[in-house]
């Protein structure tokens, strides 16, 4: 306390050493913070699915015991989602925004700290239950009582974490909005913006309005728990399925909290190199919004098979179907944005263009999942697990790898490794569909989601994806290996960096300087 | 271990390219949906297909574009862009033509939807509840009840033995059903939420506790069918599967009739008097069937998640407490209350077996009638 | 050294965030070990709670020094009203999911428990009807045992005049502080933060007799005691923070910290009371009432 006490609120600018990182109320350090953190979570995350990977290499148990599995897959998503992609996203916002918006920073510094400070804290207390009586917990990530209930000591710890996530994501959310709102430079109206910065308005505005539900939800689960509540106990009145709704009201938003921003930063990328303007600037707002506003009335196509009456499930159905519009209107304003350009495919192009297609596919099977008659079949099967990776892991992960060789030269002042740049597009690719193209098989011939072992008729494809899922594990440190390579040093960037780029953060230098835009730029 | 693993990859990978080259040369290797035996599965089937192609046709039309821009619109080709950047007609277009395509889709579908949920004028009912892990099945109007376990030996799962063909997709007591009549199922769950499933029945339903689900299904051809819990119940989710023997009708009548006549049988066990030696085999099988997937075979449990009953003070202490625990159960926790599942002779027999295996050897000895007597 | 980019102020490094993230992670390990019976867990929760007031007391005091200081534009000042406006709109959001479940539970789970799904009603629970059914209920098990629920227009009624006047008095203590009016400003204050207590007081006592004899209605009676307590337990401890910030703004005013014109602090807890306020309306209709 006291040497923090004699720093005070305003020490030196460049306060070096570790405790710069953790007294900074800078965007850039902060989001520098963010995406390390996100980097890391996402090994973490990874290596959980590489015990998944390799449990499920072929029928039998071999690696671990069937509880151990469970909690490997409910670990896995929580940290993928709140750990990896979500951080992620802040993080770009972070180091993006001001920078794009022709701001000094991030509108509430202090409190931005914070948010991000939150996080290794909320993510050491749920790694912890791995180590405690009855392990960590191993319900799902959907948490469903009764059996979260079960949960051994891990319990609160988890449901105490998701309340740590929920606050730091809705304090970030809080920022981004009023950063957006108040903080642009004169001339830049909302229409000028950037879209990854209109996406990330969307985002941030979903955020807010269904973090504190899902906080809400799972404290009524630590109350049945402890406290004798019976919210989800048909004894007491209750209903198990309430908690469905209730987490679902969150998490279908949520999915989109996970793909807005990334649809962002493709509209980004796609004009930058194809020297052509984004195509159908303000449909893609729009489309954006529609998607945000629609998002929450589709949650319960999570639950077609829990016994809702006719008319819900027509309506859900409905609902869902719908989201296709909108986001089709992206896909194509995508593509007509790629006509009769000049198209250079450098690694975040590469990445880009990998994004718009396999994210179109994980589209397509949503919208099969979306047919509540043939989710009945779908659902609870592989593919939904071969579903939501394309969204999430060729959706937002590709976006985010895109992002971070886009935009990487400007942070850091050096240009990556084009040569092994191409080389992780390119084996990424293929591998992660070795690994999850072949679980649209298995789910469609009839093996269920979340289980340590399987019947014989299912051994070829999962070995298949085991391999691929190793490879593309593989293939990661690549990009990790890149990425600390650019920061140590390489060829000087420009300014500009792209040919094609345009944009108020490629009039900066690279690296920007401490304080993006001293005095707010005129913007015609 | 990864290493062994790694080296297994490798022969996996010829193996793997082998049989892809070779597909369709083993029958039970699907790549798609089941087209399955009853009406609604067949729907779900042509609906499925019908979608996908719509699906492929759009992404050929999408990707196409794309890759001809890709291929023709590059600048090592000296293409030189063209700066338009916003048509509103286009913008409808691509609006309405999507919106179109859903429409045609929603039809059979919502079609579809309101035939599955149907379920009435049944022929039979039956009741089907769901446990940590294993399914109850309650034949209502014919007062037959049994229940259904994993009959796949450990040995075949921790590799000791040779996988056999149905391997994880067996049971000890198979669901029956007669041929051509429409069965109602009424799912209910008694711990945890658990899902009903055979992908050849084509539906899928969830069991809840407290609630009642219902759901039908019409078997056109005699045959086995087979489905697994679909989800995510706890430890031995994996390991709960779902077996239909579909009967004529006939057979199913005659079925009926031998069930009967069993559970007569086993109804007279309650009122005899049993020696420890009958009361420990028994207690052994039902102990094995029942109570082995949470406290191990060899009674250590799994420390943290269940508790081991070796020496436990509870079972080495008063008759009356272990009597308790086991027809009660304990709320909050996995251990469910075993009096409505187990006739009083079981119960005897396997708190008996509790009370003396191991190393226990309290040396107590339970008759059906004080578990009558304690209920 | 304050440093401000084009005016608008942004703080150097803070060690208040870091604090206060150590101080939450205590409280909550503490929280989560008592839940669990460990030892020593109440004196972890104590030391959370220590730090995270250490932490609130000098973060809100650094930033009523650079306040004061004049460190802040106008621009910073919009984005503390933009802050504070999506922060209760979360906050409304998080009581959106406790009515969902009231509403849930008294719309679908149980009708269909007593009878609307006929085959879940009959085989399962036979003995729960729509008349035992009728809200309130303990559901079909009768968890908690026979319970009775609280007149609304006794202590109710009481409180919700007692919040809708400290509604009124906060905003004649606006127009007072608008006037420059610093007696009027603090007297209307007290009366407000008054008025606050005195609903604690009663929720309080509404509480005892809750759990008391008599009415029997607690925590474990079923979903209607679940969505009660959790209801107006939130909404209680809302208007316990409202009440200590009231406060603090109390001797803000009485210190002079406020000028007709320059005043975030004293409208973003006045904002909130009115939110509070506001979810006790809801509380007081869908709740009590009906
Ligand atoms: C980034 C995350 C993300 C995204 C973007 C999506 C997008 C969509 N998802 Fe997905 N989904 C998940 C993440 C995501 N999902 C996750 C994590 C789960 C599982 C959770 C769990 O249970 O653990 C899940 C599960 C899930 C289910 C439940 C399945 C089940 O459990 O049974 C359903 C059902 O409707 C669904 C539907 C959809 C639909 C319709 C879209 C749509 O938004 C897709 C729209 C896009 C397209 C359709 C492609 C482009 C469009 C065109 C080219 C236009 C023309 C097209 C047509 C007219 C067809 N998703
Ligand atoms: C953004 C979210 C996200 C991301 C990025 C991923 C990434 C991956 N996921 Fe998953 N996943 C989910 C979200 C995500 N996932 C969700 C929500 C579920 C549902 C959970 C539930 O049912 O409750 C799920 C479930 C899930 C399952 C189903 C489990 C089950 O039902 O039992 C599987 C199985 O294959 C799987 C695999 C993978 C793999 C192989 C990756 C790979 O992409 C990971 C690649 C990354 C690495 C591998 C790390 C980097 C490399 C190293 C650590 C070096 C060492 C490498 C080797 C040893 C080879 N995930
Ligand atoms: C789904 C898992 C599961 C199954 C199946 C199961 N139990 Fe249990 N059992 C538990 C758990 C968990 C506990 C610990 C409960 C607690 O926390 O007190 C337990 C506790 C017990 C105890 C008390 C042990 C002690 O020392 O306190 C006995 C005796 C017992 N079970 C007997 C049985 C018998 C007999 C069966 C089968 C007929 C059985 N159990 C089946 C999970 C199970
Ligand atoms: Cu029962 Cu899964
Ligand atoms: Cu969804």
């Amino acid at each position: 306390m006291s040497t923090a006490t004699t720093h005070d609120t305003h020490h030196a600018e460049h306060q070096s050493g570790l405790l710069r990182w953790v007294f900074t109320t800078n965007h850039k350090d902060i989001g520098t913070l963010y995406l390390l953190f996100s980097l890391l979570m996402f090994f973490v995350g990874g290596a959980m699915a590489m015990v998944i990977r390799a449990e499920l290499f072929q029928p039998g148990m071999q690696v671990v015991d069937p509880m151990f599995f469970n909690q490997m897959t409910t670990m896995h998503a929580l940290i993928m989602i709140f750990g990896a992609v979500m951080p992620a996203f802040v993080g770009l916002a972070n180091w993006l925004i001001p920078m794009m918006i022709g701001a000094p920073d991030m509108a509430l510094p202090r409190m931005n700290n914070w948010s991000f400070w939150i996080l290794p804290f909320a993510f050491a207390m749920l790694l912890s239950t791995l180590l405690m009586a009855g392990g960590a917990p191993a319900g799902g990530w959907t948490m469903y009582p009764p059996l979260v209930l079960q949960t051994g000591d891990a319990f609160p710890f988890l449901i105490f974490s998701v309340h740590l996530m929920g606050i730091s994501s809705i304090m970030g959310a809080i920022n981004v909005v009023v950063t957006i709102v108040n903080m642009r430079a004169p001339g830049m109206t909302l229409m000028k913006m950037p879209l990854f910065v209109w996406t990330w308005l969307i985002t941030a505005y979903l955020l807010i309005a269904v973090m504190p539900v899902l906080a809400g939800a799972v404290t009524m689960l630590l109350t049945d728990k402890f406290f004798d509540t019976s919210f989800f106990n048909a004894a007491g009145g209750g209903d198990p399925v309430m908690f469905q709704h209730i987490f679902w009201f969150f998490g279908h938003p949520e999915v989109y909290i996970l793909i807005l921003p990334a649809f962002g930063i493709v509209s980004q990328i796609i004009p930058t190199f194809a020297r052509k303007p984004l195509f159908g600037y303000s449909s893609m707002v729009y489309a954006t919004a529609s998607i945000a506003f629609l998002s929450f009335i589709v949650w319960a196509h999570h639950m077609f098979t829990v016994g809702m009456p006719l008319t819900g499930e027509l309506f859900f159905m409905y609902a869902t179907m719908l989201i296709a519009v909108p986001t089709g209107v992206k896909v194509f304003n995508w593509v007509s944005t790629m006509w009769r350009g000049s198209m250079t495919f450098e690694t975040p192009m590469l990445f880009a263009l990998g994004f718009v297609v396999m994210f179109t596919i994980g589209g397509f099977s949503g919208l099969m999942l979306a047919i509540a008659p043939v989710d009945f079949q779908y659902h609870d099967t592989y593919f939904v697990v071969a579903h939501f990776h394309y969204v999430l892991v060729t959706g937002a992960i590709f976006a985010i790898m895109a992002a971070a060789y886009y935009w990487l030269p400007k942070w850091t002042g050096h240009m990556y490794n084009e040569t092994l740049g191409k080389w992780h597009f390119w084996l990424s690719t293929l591998f992660v569909n070795v690994l999850f193209f072949p679980q649209h098989f298995l789910g469609l011939a009839g093996m269920p989601r979340r289980i340590p072992d399987y019947s014989v008729q299912f051994a070829e494809f999962n070995m298949i994806s085991s391999l691929g899922g190793f490879a593309y594990g593989l293939t990661q440190l690549l990009f990790v290996y890149i990425v600390f390579q650019t920061i140590r040093g390489g060829a000087k960037a420009t300014d500009q960096v792209w040919e094609g780029a345009k944009g108020l953060e490629w009039t900066l230098p690279s690296p920007p300087p401490y304080h993006s835009f001293e005095t707010a730029p005129q913007i015609k | 271990m990864l290493l062994r693993n790694m080296k297994r990859s490798l022969s996996g990978v010829a193996a793997a390219s082998l049989l892809l080259g070779a597909s369709g040369a083993r029958a039970d290797w699907g790549l798609n949906l089941p087209v399955g035996v009853t009406p609604i599965s067949q729907t779900a089937y042509s609906l499925h297909m019908l979608i996908l192609w719509i699906c492929v046709a759009i992404g050929v039309v999408v990707f196409g574009a794309m890759f001809i821009s890709i291929l023709r619109h590059r600048k090592s080709r000296g293409a030189v862009p063209a700066q338009f950047h916003e048509s509103t007609t286009v913008e409808i277009l691509w609006t309405i033509i999507p919106f179109l395509i859903l429409v045609s889709m929603a039809v059979p579908a919502t079609k579809a939807l309101i035939a599955m949920e149907d379920t009435s004028d049944s022929d039979v009912s039956i009741k089907v509840t769901a446990y940590q892990w294993k399914w109850q099945y309650e034949y209502l109007d014919e007062g037959i009840g049994f229940f259904s376990n994993l009959s796949t030996p450990t040995d075949q799962i921790y590799g000791s033995e040779e996988k056999g063909p149905h391997y994880l997709l067996e049971v000890d007591n198979k669901m029956v059903v007669p041929v051509g009549k429409k069965v109602r199922l009424l799912l209910t769950a008694s711990d945890v939420i658990h899902a009903w499933w055979v992908p050849e029945l084509g539906m899928k339903k969830d069991a809840i506790p407290g609630f009642i689900n219902e759901m039908w299904i019409q078997v056109k051809e005699p045959g086995v069918y087979r489905g697994q819990c679909a989800e995510l119940c706890g430890r031995d989710h994996g390991f709960m599967p779902i077996v239909v023997e579909a009967l004529s009708e006939a057979d199913y009548s005659q079925w009926v009739a031998d069930q009967q006549a069993a559970s007569a049988a086993a109804a007279a066990d309650d009122d005899r008097e049993m020696d420890m030696g009958e009361l420990m085999t028994r207690g052994e099988k039902v102990y094995g069937t029942h109570c082995a997937a949470c406290h191990q075979a060899n009674g250590a449990g799994l420390p943290g998640a269940f508790p081991g009953l070796v020496g436990s003070p509870l079972i080495k202490g008063p008759v009356a407490g272990h009597v308790d625990i086991v027809m009660n159960g304990k709320s909050g926790t996995a251990m469910a209350a075993f009096g409505g599942q187990l006739s009083d002779a079981d119960l005897a027999a396997v708190i008996t077996y509790e009370r003396n295996a191991w190393g226990n050897d309290t040396g107590d000895l339970l008759q059906p009638s004080d578990i009558k007597a304690a209920r | 050294m304050s440093a401000t980019h084009g005016g608008y102020y942004v703080p150097h490094g803070s060690h208040w965030p870091i604090l206060g993230s150590i101080g939450l992670t205590t409280l909550l390990v503490g929280f989560a070990s008592l839940l669990n019976g460990a030892s020593g867990a109440t004196m972890l929760m104590g030391i959370g709670v220590l730090i995270t007031l250490v932490m609130l007391f000098g973060w809100f005091g650094t930033v009523i020094n650079e306040s004061l200081k004049g460190m802040y534009n106008d621009q910073v000042d919009r984005s503390f009203r933009w802050g504070m406006s999506w922060f209760i709109f979360s906050e409304v959001m998080f009581f959106a999911a406790f009515f969902g479940a009231l509403f849930y539970a008294r719309i679908y789970s149980v009708p269909w428990l007593a009878g609307e799904d006929v085959s879940t009603n009959q085989h399962l629970w036979p003995n729960f009807d729509a008349d035992s059914a009728a809200w309130p209920t303990n559901g079909p098990a009768a968890l908690g045992g026979e319970f009775s629920v609280l007149d609304p227009w006794k202590i109710p009624a009481l409180n919700t005049l007692l919040l809708l006047s400290s509604g009124v008095t906060i905003t004649l203590a606006h127009w007072a502080l608008k006037k420059g009016n610093r007696g009027a400003l603090v007297g209307w204050m007290v009366a407000t933060v008054a008025l606050g207590l005195t609903f604690l007081g009663f929720q309080v006592y509404e509480y005892i007799e809750a759990y008391g004899e008599h009415h029997n209605l607690t925590l474990g009676s079923g979903i209607y005691g679940s969505t009660f307590f959790m209801l107006t337990g939130f909404h209680g401890f809302h208007v316990t923070l409202g009440a200590i910030m009231l406060a603090v703004i109390t001797i803000r005013c009485a210190k002079g910290h406020f000028s007709h014109d320059n005043h975030f602090a004293f409208e973003a807890v006045a904002w909130y009371w009115h939110f509070v306020d506001v979810v006790w309306l809801g509380l007081f209709i869908f709740v009590y009432l009906v």
